[in-house]
């Protein structure tokens, strides 16, 4: 894919910044137009997980869980076990945080065709705090059988991952964030499951990156232009099942990697890919992410950081992995 | 319910315990206690009660039998077998290597199981989802869920209690298995749960306490549980754990192991006496209706 199908205002300032979790509401409301058996379930979040207009629009397709997450994930495996596609709007915290059980066992095991969409992921959460911040649901839903695992990288491609999910017969995971982040993608961006896109082509090193801060990682990448260090980005939005073939093909060229998310480096998309690289093709890793520490509140970009999330910690870690390249 | 169908019933019930004798002790593992409890309600509903064709697992407007408490699942798998959903030669496979039969139920696993379960609290929730389903669908199929009385302990179960009170699900009816018994010992001992009915009735639910052995009195419970129109049903079967076999009535220790070779042979025993002693009853009845 090359950069022309990316946002043409990508690196102006007047780039649009819109909230990620906005997609998925908005999303939501297409598919209802086509689908009546689609379904949103919410735990008394409708607002800030962007359902209340569903739930105004589409009376007879939305039900109120009340806050009992682990009952939600039951009655959504009920539903699609009858022929529905259940969407669970909750925070990530809370689910599949609260109900990683019954996402196991009654909608993974079941291979129920339930979607789990987890709100305010990340550091970036902001003043809720660390109760607040998923920084673990990744790592948790990955070790699942049967189940997808998503983080869209911002508003579009949450609406083309929400409209992915539910033509995808089987469970999926996708997660989105709070606060507003830059539109990189357009409608006409491709998006596919278990497809990672190169944003830009590089040899140097592979910045393998998912969610909003694959924003951060294209203005790193075009700072370290001017150092002569030419990065490919990859928009990993896949987590699970992991893109071998495109994951493999960059690094064999690159033979260096900086993976970076908005997740604990134990066990996150950064994980995924040392485990696909050490099995097949080793090179050295700096991975970016939260370093088994909970966060705090703050602001999105005091926290990003504070945390080591930001342009400058990208520019430091592509840095040290280009030393240890042999 | 009529004589003789009540007769064909309490016969199913005691093949199915010796089934389920039969299929623990080839095992080697497994729980007694509460199948051997629940083999006068698995008789009743699978043929007397629910809509189904085992023919046709997948029928659409079939009633939807859901076990929570997937551990007493060796009652289902010979009530599914004695209802031709598989073959008894199946049975022989439980807990084994590529069974059909897992510990623990999961559904695509053998033909008739709907859920997967044995973590418990979850069937609950996947059954109050179903009748919610069902509503949506405007379809008149029944829900049937069976949970267990130490189930009763799981948060998630009064989750899907209140939920389901609140919508006023009519649709579906929820068993519990009240046998007293844990796997740590008497439910009283490890969580009391009295008053149960109270619990239920302040969540909205229409309660009926029932005799579990009793199968007049369970087939009337469902048939009242079928009127209500705004409330869902429970039905609080209380039954002796270890029914049939006497050396396993009301003790504990039986909820969670199966009977050595020997054990079965002296149950299987005792049950095929039952059995004549049916037969003898039924007979007697017979003659007093044919008398009068
Ligand atoms: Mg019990």
């Amino acid at each position: 894919m090359s950069a022309s199908t990316l946002h043409p205002k990508l690196y102006t300032k007047n780039l649009e910044q819109i909230p990620t979790r906005n997609g998925y509401g908005e999303a939501l409301l297409e598919l209802a137009k086509h689908n009546r058996h689609v379904v949103v379930l919410t735990g008394d979040l409708a607002e800030s997980t962007r359902v209340l207009e569903f739930s105004k629009k589409y009376k007879d397709q939305f039900i109120e869980c009340g806050v009992a997450e682990q009952n939600m994930a039951g009655i959504a495996a009920g539903l699609a076990l009858s022929g529905k596609i259940p969407f669970i709007s909750s925070y990530a915290v809370f689910s599949p945080g609260r109900s990683w059980d019954q996402v196991r066992v009654s909608i993974c095991y079941n291979n129920a065709n339930v979607k789990i969409a987890g709100a305010h992921t990340g550091i970036s959460v902001g003043p809720d705090g660390a109760t607040h911040q998923a920084l673990e649901d990744i790592a948790i839903m990955r070790t699942l059988p049967n189940i997808i695992v998503l983080a869209p990288c911002d508003f579009e491609e949450t609406k083309k991952a929400t409209r992915a999910a539910a033509a995808w017969n089987g469970p999926v995971y996708f997660r989105f964030t709070r606060e507003k982040t830059p539109c990189i993608t357009t409608v006409q961006t491709p998006f596919e499951i278990g497809k990672a896109e190169i944003l830009k082509k590089g040899r140097d090193v592979s910045l393998i990156v998912c969610g909003p801060l694959v924003y951060k990682a294209l203005i790193a990448a075009r700072q370290l232009m001017q150092e002569k260090i030419n990065c490919e980005v990859i928009n990993n939005h896949t987590i699970k099942p992991l893109d071998a073939k495109a994951l493999l093909t960059s690094i064999k060229k690159t033979k260096a990697v900086v993976t970076i998310e908005e997740h604990q480096i134990m066990g996150g998309m950064g994980s995924a890919v040392c485990e696909l690289l050490s099995q097949h093709y080793p090179v050295p890793v700096e991975m970016i992410g939260m370093r088994d520490t909970f966060g705090e509140s703050g602001k999105q970009e005091e926290l990003l950081e504070k945390y080591g999330m930001g342009v400058k910690d990208i520019n430091t870690a592509v840095h040290k992995v280009l030393k240890r390249k042999t | 319910m009529i004589k003789t169908k009540r007769y064909k019933l309490e016969l199913i019930a005691n093949t199915l315990r010796q089934d389920v004798i039969s299929m623990l002790a080839h095992a080697g593992s497994g729980h007694s206690a509460g199948p051997l409890g629940l083999a006068d309600f698995f008789s009743v509903l699978y043929f007397h009660i629910l809509r189904h064709k085992p023919k046709e697992p997948l029928w659409e407007k079939r009633d939807r039998f859901i076990l929570s408490c997937g551990h007493v699942c060796p009652i289902l798998y010979v009530t599914l077998a004695r209802s031709k959903y598989f073959s008894l030669k199946t049975l022989h496979s439980l807990r084994t290597l590529g069974s059909p039969l897992q510990g623990h139920p999961h559904r695509g696993s053998a033909r008739g199981i709907e859920t997967t379960s044995g973590p418990l609290g979850q069937g609950f929730s996947v059954a109050v989802g179903m009748a919610i389903a069902a509503r949506m669908d405007k379809t008149s199929h029944r829900i049937y869920c069976l949970t267990s009385d130490g189930e009763q302990n799981e948060g998630q179960v009064w989750e899907a209690a209140m939920f389901a009170g609140v919508k006023g699900l009519a649709n579906l009816t929820l068993f519990i298995d009240r046998n007293n018994i844990q796997i740590d010992g008497t439910t009283d001992a490890v969580m009391p749960l009295e008053p149960l009915a109270d619990k239920y009735r302040s969540f909205g639910w229409h309660v009926i306490d029932c005799d579990g052995h009793d199968m007049d009195a369970i087939d009337d419970a469902c048939a009242e549980a079928k009127k209500k129109r705004l409330k869902p049903t429970v039905i609080i079967l209380h039954t002796t754990p270890g029914k049939g076999v006497r050396f396993m009535e009301h003790n504990y220790i039986w909820h969670g192991i199966p009977p050595t070779q020997e054990q079965a042979r002296q149950a299987l025993l005792e049950l095929k006496e039952a059995r004549k002693k049916l037969s003898g009853k039924s007979l007697a009845t017979k003659l007093l209706s044919y008398v009068s």
